[in-house]
């Protein structure tokens, strides 16, 4: 049994508070070929300078130190690619770092940048994330992605990452799905929502007008999880600008406060040892004491079927901004959705849900723009943009393109940056005639988390419009 | 292009000897468009990379002797004293004491269970196992944490008893030198190479 002290837990505490001014992302895709990675960042840096009607050059006099999300050399095959990147944009002799945790890359990125604030350090940041993940095969792709897993005991069996999650989503499926077909269906329900919204979003790779029955038929990947349960393989970049609040209003009259909290876990999932559950605000000690007997199989933790790190990133996070209860003081969340059998542990890990109820998000209607059954504003809609599932995981941009527009719907902007027809054009993409406006109206605060692996590392951003705070809780 | 020479590495007085070619370089290609316009080019490679087993080095060289090695904390003062690390883990990742190490292979042999499986056709770039791989992550009486491995018998499911084999007679050294069989099976019908240790 594992067990944290209370230094381990203390609530983290900003020496200032730190806001989102802007963010931007490029077009995503299977692949690019017409454009260097630098180009593609730069694509998403004019969209954040644009977004609040300053010119690159203009924006960049702000910027004091820069933190660069790149999940893998290997990918990029460009050791120090950061200090091409940082040239290309012109912000020589500014310090700057790269930061890598896996899927959770564009999340830890921004978590440096938030400190660096925080701290008093820069008054102005760029965290600036991309992936290009196009120059080899997929099954090389695949290769590379099991080395981020442990090189002598897990990446020689099979070289293929997905092995090494499926083993949790099986377990998952088992104890808390019961091998049910409601279940698999609710999974699928899952995947054909964030296609179908990635039909909105111009930058998005992977839209589909797809039905439950078209995700249940899709080729076996590894039993439960089917080809559509799984996120896509992306290139392309995404940026935030981070600042004090005296800068912050310098640049735009509208800025968004941020926290950014971090948790961790082993990289071997076999690693792993018992330990009571870390509660969350909305959670009481006694609730999980019959766990094991409602769910057989299902009263080790974190086992195979939770996410310590998730679960840690959302301990430290919702007590520094206030959140109690994530479904009645959040508006819109975008959550990791690798596969969407791990979006549903998500659910259960960050407090959307208790443990071993994760389903119920999806079976309500809650995480949808619009309940499907009662035509109702969804209380709580996930990954509006389409998610990792239907937009996009070009692993180093992937937490902070879901922070960004996270950050447009509080803003009242997500139509603006979704609708336009010339972005639809300048992508080559077809705008769908049932285009939607997924706005949230009235979104006043929201959550992205960031995910590595079979949960190394997670982060949990979350923004807050300055007229809408919450009280912080340290209990 | 030859790879007969391909390297090998010995290390003596605590040095590496090399012995061989470790990289073979291959010419570009341009890659261009339907157009015949210039888009970028290939970048072969071919290396050999050296990679120390460190503290975990009585592992691997166990499989090939039929044993399966765990490590133990035995400082008194921690509170996973006594815990058994499969994975081996070199240093007990409470105190950062060193383990002492265990032999595990007469428990996995007596009480192995899968904890949980997956199958997949899947596989990423430099697989060697043959497809399907039937992934198992085993656990052991009185052992906290859980092994990934693979099952070359049969089909696994959460609950069913297992045991190991090894790759006694070819080792490579690696962690498919272990693979897990149903409990009961016959010498005959395990994958040539393979012994119960
Ligand atoms: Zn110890």
């Amino acid at each position: 049994m594992i067990k944290f002290s209370d230094k381990q837990l203390k609530i983290p505490q900003m020496q200032r508070p730190v806001f989102l001014v802007t963010g931007g992302m490029s077009k995503f895709d299977r692949s690019i070929p017409e454009k260097r990675t630098e180009e593609l960042v730069i694509d998403s840096f004019v969209e954040a300078a644009e977004f609040i009607n300053k010119t690159p050059a203009e924006l960049k006099e702000y910027i004091h130190s820069c933190y660069y999300g790149h999940f893998a050399d290997h990918f990029g095959d460009q050791l120090l690619g950061e200090a091409v990147i940082h040239d290309r944009l012109g912000l020589d002799p500014l310090g700057n770092v790269g930061i890598k945790t896996g899927g959770a890359t564009g999340g830890s990125t921004l978590w440096e940048a938030f400190k660096a604030v925080a701290s008093g350090y820069s008054d102005c940041v760029l965290a600036m994330g991309w992936e290009r993940m196009d120059e080899v095969p997929t099954d090389e792709g695949n290769n590379y992605i099991a080395s981020a897993a442990d090189k002598d005991w897990e990446t020689p069996l099979g070289h293929i990452y997905t092995g090494y999650y499926a083993v949790m989503a099986q377990k998952y499926w088992q104890v808390f799905g019961k091998e049910e077909e409601s279940f698999r269906h609710t999974m699928a329900e899952i995947a054909v929502k964030n296609r179908g919204y990635a039909r909105m979003n111009p930058h998005a790779q992977g839209p589909m007008d797809i039905t439950v029955e078209d995700v249940l038929n899709s080729p076996v990947v590894a039993y439960p999880l089917r080809a559509l349960d799984c996120c896509l393989m992306s290139v392309g970049a995404s940026c935030a600008i981070l600042c004090d609040e005296k800068t912050a209003y310098e640049l735009t009259d509208n800025p968004l406060i941020i926290y950014v909290s971090a948790g961790s876990h082993t990289l071997r999932v076999a690693d792993r040892r018992d330990m009571d559950i870390p509660l969350l605000p909305n959670e009481s000690p006694d609730q999980y004491k019959d766990l094991g007997e409602r769910f057989p199989g299902g009263d080790r933790y974190p086992g195979f079927t939770s996410f310590l790190a998730a679960r840690m990133a959302a301990y430290y996070g919702y007590r520094m901004a206030g959140v109690v209860d994530p479904t009645e003081d959040l508006d819109l969340v975008e959550l990791h959705d690798a596969f969407t059998i791990s979006d549903i542990q998500t659910y259960e890990d960050i407090g959307i849900r208790p443990y071993g109820e994760g389903r119920t998000y999806v079976e309500s209607g809650d995480c949808y723009h619009t309940n499907p059954h009662t035509g109702e504003p969804g209380k709580l809609p996930s990954n509006l943009c389409g998610g990792l599932i239907g937009c996009m995981h070009a692993v180093g941009a992937t937490g902070i393109m879901q922070t960004v527009e996270v950050g447009q719907h509080i803003w009242g902007r997500w139509a603006e940056m979704h609708e336009d027809q010339s972005k639809w054009d300048r992508f080559g993409r077809t705008k769908p005639d049932d285009w939607t406006n997924l706005q949230v109206e009235g979104a006043k605060r929201g959550l992205a988390i960031s995910h590595a692996g079979v949960g190394s590392h997670v982060t949990a951003t979350i923004l807050v419009h300055p007229d809408h705070q919450l009280e912080r809780n340290e209990s | 292009m030859s790879t007969a020479k391909r390297g090998k590495v010995r290390v003596e007085r605590g040095r590496y000897r090399l012995d061989g070619q470790f990289h073979f370089p291959y010419p570009n290609d341009p890659i261009r468009n339907e157009d015949g316009v210039l888009m970028g080019i290939t970048n072969p490679r071919d290396l050999t990379h050296i990679h120390m087993y460190g503290g975990e080095a009585p592992f691997f060289e166990g499989l090939g002797q039929g044993k399966l090695l765990g490590t133990r904390c035995d400082n008194q003062n921690c509170d996973a004293n006594g815990s058994i690390f499969i994975p081996f883990r070199i240093h007990c990742p409470d105190c950062l004491g060193k383990n002492t190490i265990v032999d595990m292979t007469e428990t996995a042999q007596k009480g192995a269970t899968v904890h949980t499986f997956m199958i997949t056709e899947r596989t990423g770039a430099f697989n060697t196992l043959p497809k399907p791989i039937r992934f198992v992550n085993v656990e052991f009486e009185g052992v906290p944490t859980i092994l990934m491995g693979y099952l070359s018998v049969g089909e696994p499911e959460i609950g069913m008893k297992v045991v190991p084999i090894f790759n006694t007679t070819k080792p490579s050294y690696t962690i498919l030198d272990l693979s897990w069989v149903p409990e009961g099976t016959n010498e005959s019908d395990i994958p040539e190479g393979f012994t119960f240790g």
